[in-house]
């Protein structure tokens, strides 16, 4: 009954904020005094981020274009900084210190090689993970006993601190440690360039894959059963299942899941720094940054905003191509199949 | 009913291939179990080993001692662990209540109210959850310097907010998406003002929401580590921090049994909560993910 009165008495009520009233009362009255409410809710925690996110980014930006103050190799002198044009970005991208190359070892040499070391990371953690957490996911969406433990195990390595990970791994992987003993080797994990790098390569694996099976696991919930059912009865085997109707439909939520990895990986930074404080080419751009940091605050602020804009630009090109390809492709297919 | 003689056949194939696919759940299941739990269980036993056998390949609890964990809490190496824990507490918790706080507002406005640029508004709020720590870092740790915050808990506490605030918002707003606001709307009718409509109505509602929130937010805030690496002195160093940079009884020796005794310490309550709030913390996680 109070459903049936609730239209009449509505519009009496000063509230703004039921949809129904807004409906009733007129659009324009109660979407502006709607937005009012938000403007007023919404506006600290956005003040907030802007505080803390906007303006140290405007500064770094503002910093990448003045020069760090110290010696002048040319003329020994100390100089105070200034404007520097793009000189620290060509620093950087162009490996220059000064006139000349920057000599091998210093942190202005390494740029491009962290550029391919983070990349390879990215590339080798998110693919191993995507497919490791996908068969993951696929295994919980059974019903069996024990999966509710199962899920709950999966949450451990997430939930451990990277900085712990990082330790626990380092340890795993010393020389006399459990890793060389049970494959019987005798390799310097974490003390040549190969091994330093699967040994990282695992450890993020394993902290990082549950999170990536949890996202597909709940874009494998919402596919209902009966898509299933009526491709059984239509005579799909398991293989064709799997790759029309299951990998179609969790698309959408396996690209999400991707890209949040892809990001996180590309600002990779505890577990190298913990494990091989950057030697033997494991440094990622993060740990670039940092290095620089000590040497000069300026030149640091322009390979962070380059390392920004990398990651920018590669959630910019997920989002446009992959992302819009991805909600394209799932629908027609789907369509087609229920028919 | 003839059918069934004809039928049998199959059926008994039927079962067979079915046992046969659920044994292979439970292997695949038993691999995934394994695959996540043995490291961590080998650090448990490491932190519980005497340092002699330290690489004693041994899986089971030998050699069992508490000393590494008298070591891990004891002043006389330089390491103040108990301090960094009471640091990490401080930073977590305060992080969490201020993004909780903030957090709240903006996503019951996302959620429920109608205005213009809700988009960008969430766009905004998602780009800031990607953004990269080490783009902060430089800055902050240039002007906290300047203004003589280098190393005070609010040097740590702002750039951790910057990476919680978006997350709470996200979340939350997710879960506020799908709380049964009609019951507010049946309370006002009933004769409640919005006021009491909201505390005494959607406020239960919402607790478990912002409850599982405020674990995700504090998880985060507990395992940083760039931020509290670079902008945290030796008195407001966090855990994540200490760990990394343990000292040992002997120069450029690594204490792996005081350090894993460490991860235990810091691991263990985590990993209870997570355990305790198991189904929270996945619908919490994949909330902002699906929909």
């Amino acid at each position: 009954m109070s459903t049936l009165a609730q239209p009449k008495r509505a519009p009496e009520t000063p509230s703004p904020k039921t949809k129904k009233v807004q409906k009733e009362v007129g659009q324009d009255r109660a979407a502006t005094s709607q937005g009012r409410w938000a403007f007023w809710l919404i506006s600290p925690a956005l003040v907030l981020l802007a505080v803390v996110i906007v303006y140290p980014v405007v500064n770094a930006i503002i910093m990448a274009f003045q020069k760090d103050q110290g010696l002048d190799p040319a003329t020994k002198l100390f100089v105070q900084g200034g404007p520097a044009g793009f000189d620290n970005f060509v620093h950087w991208l162009a490996q220059q210190c000064g006139p000349a190359a920057c000599a091998p070892g210093t942190l202005g040499s390494q740029f491009w090689s962290a550029v391919g070391t983070t990349f390879f990371f990215t590339v080798v953690t998110v693919v191993l993970e995507t497919v490791l957490g996908f068969w993951m996911a696929v295994i919980m969406a059974r019903t069996f006993r024990g999966r509710s433990a199962l899920r709950a195990a999966v949450l451990v390595p997430w939930a451990i601190p990277t900085a712990v990970t990082a330790k626990l791994w380092f340890f795993i992987f010393a020389f006399d440690g459990i890793a060389n003993k049970l494959f019987g080797t005798a390799i310097l994990w974490t003390g040549s360039e190969w091994p330093a790098r699967w040994a990282i390569i695992i450890s993020d694996v394993w902290k990082t894959t549950p999170f990536m099976a949890l996202l597909i696991l709940a874009g494998l919930q919402i596919i209902p059963a009966e898509v299933y059912e009526a491709a059984k009865v239509d005579g799909a085997s398991a293989w064709q299942r799997f790759t029309q109707i299951t990998l179609p439909l969790v698309k959408p939520a396996l690209m999400v899941a991707v890209l949040f990895r892809v990001l996180d990986a590309l600002r990779m930074y505890d577990l190298p720094a913990i494990m091989t404080q950057g030697s033997n080419n494991t440094t990622t751009l993060s740990i670039l940054v940092v290095e620089q940091i000590r040497q000069g605050f300026n030149s640091a602020a322009a390979l962070s905003t380059i390392t920004f804009l990398i990651i920018f630009l590669v959630a910019f090109i997920f989002v446009r191509f992959l992302g819009a390809n991805a909600v394209a492709s799932a629908t027609p297919k789907t369509k087609g199949q229920e028919k | 009913m003839t059918a069934v003689s004809i039928d049998a056949a199959p059926k008994t194939a039927a079962r067979r291939r079915e046992r046969l696919a659920s044994s292979r759940t439970y292997i695949s299941a038993a691999l995934i179990f394994i695959w996540c739990l043995i490291p961590f269980y080998w650090m448990i036993v490491t932190a519980f080993r005497d340092v002699g056998y330290t690489f004693d390949s041994t899986p089971f609890f030998t050699h069992f001692t508490w000393d590494n964990f008298t070591t891990v809490f004891s002043e006389n190496l330089g390491n103040h662990f108990g301090r960094n824990l009471l640091n990490s507490l401080l930073v977590a918790g305060v992080t969490t209540v201020v993004a909780l706080l903030f957090g709240v507002f903006a996503a019951y406005a996302l959620s429920r109210l109608e205005f213009r640029f809700k988009f960008l508004v969430l766009g905004f709020v998602l780009g800031a959850s990607m953004f990269p720590g080490v783009a902060l870092v430089t800055p902050l740790f240039q002007l906290f310097t300047n203004i003589g915050w280098y190393g005070t808990y609010q040097a740590l506490i702002i750039p951790n907010i910057s990476f919680v605030l978006p997350l709470t918002v996200y979340t939350l707003t997710s879960f506020f998406r799908e709380m049964p606001w009609e019951l507010e709307e049946s309370a006002r009718i009933d004769g409640c003002t919005q006021g009491q409509a909201f505390r005494k109505v959607i406020m239960p509602l919402a607790a478990p929401a912002v409850f599982t929130t405020a674990i995700l937010a504090f998880i985060a805030s507990w395992n940083e580590f760039l931020i509290a690496s670079q902008l945290s002195n030796e008195q407001t160093k966090t855990v994540t921090v200490a760990i990394a940079y343990f000292a040992g009884a002997q120069a450029h020796q690594e204490p792996y049994t005081a350090v894993m005794a460490a991860g235990t310490v810091v691991t263990i309550p985590l990993v209870i909560l997570v355990l305790v709030f198991q189904r929270k913390i996945v619908a919490g996680l994949t909330a902002g993910a699906v929909k």
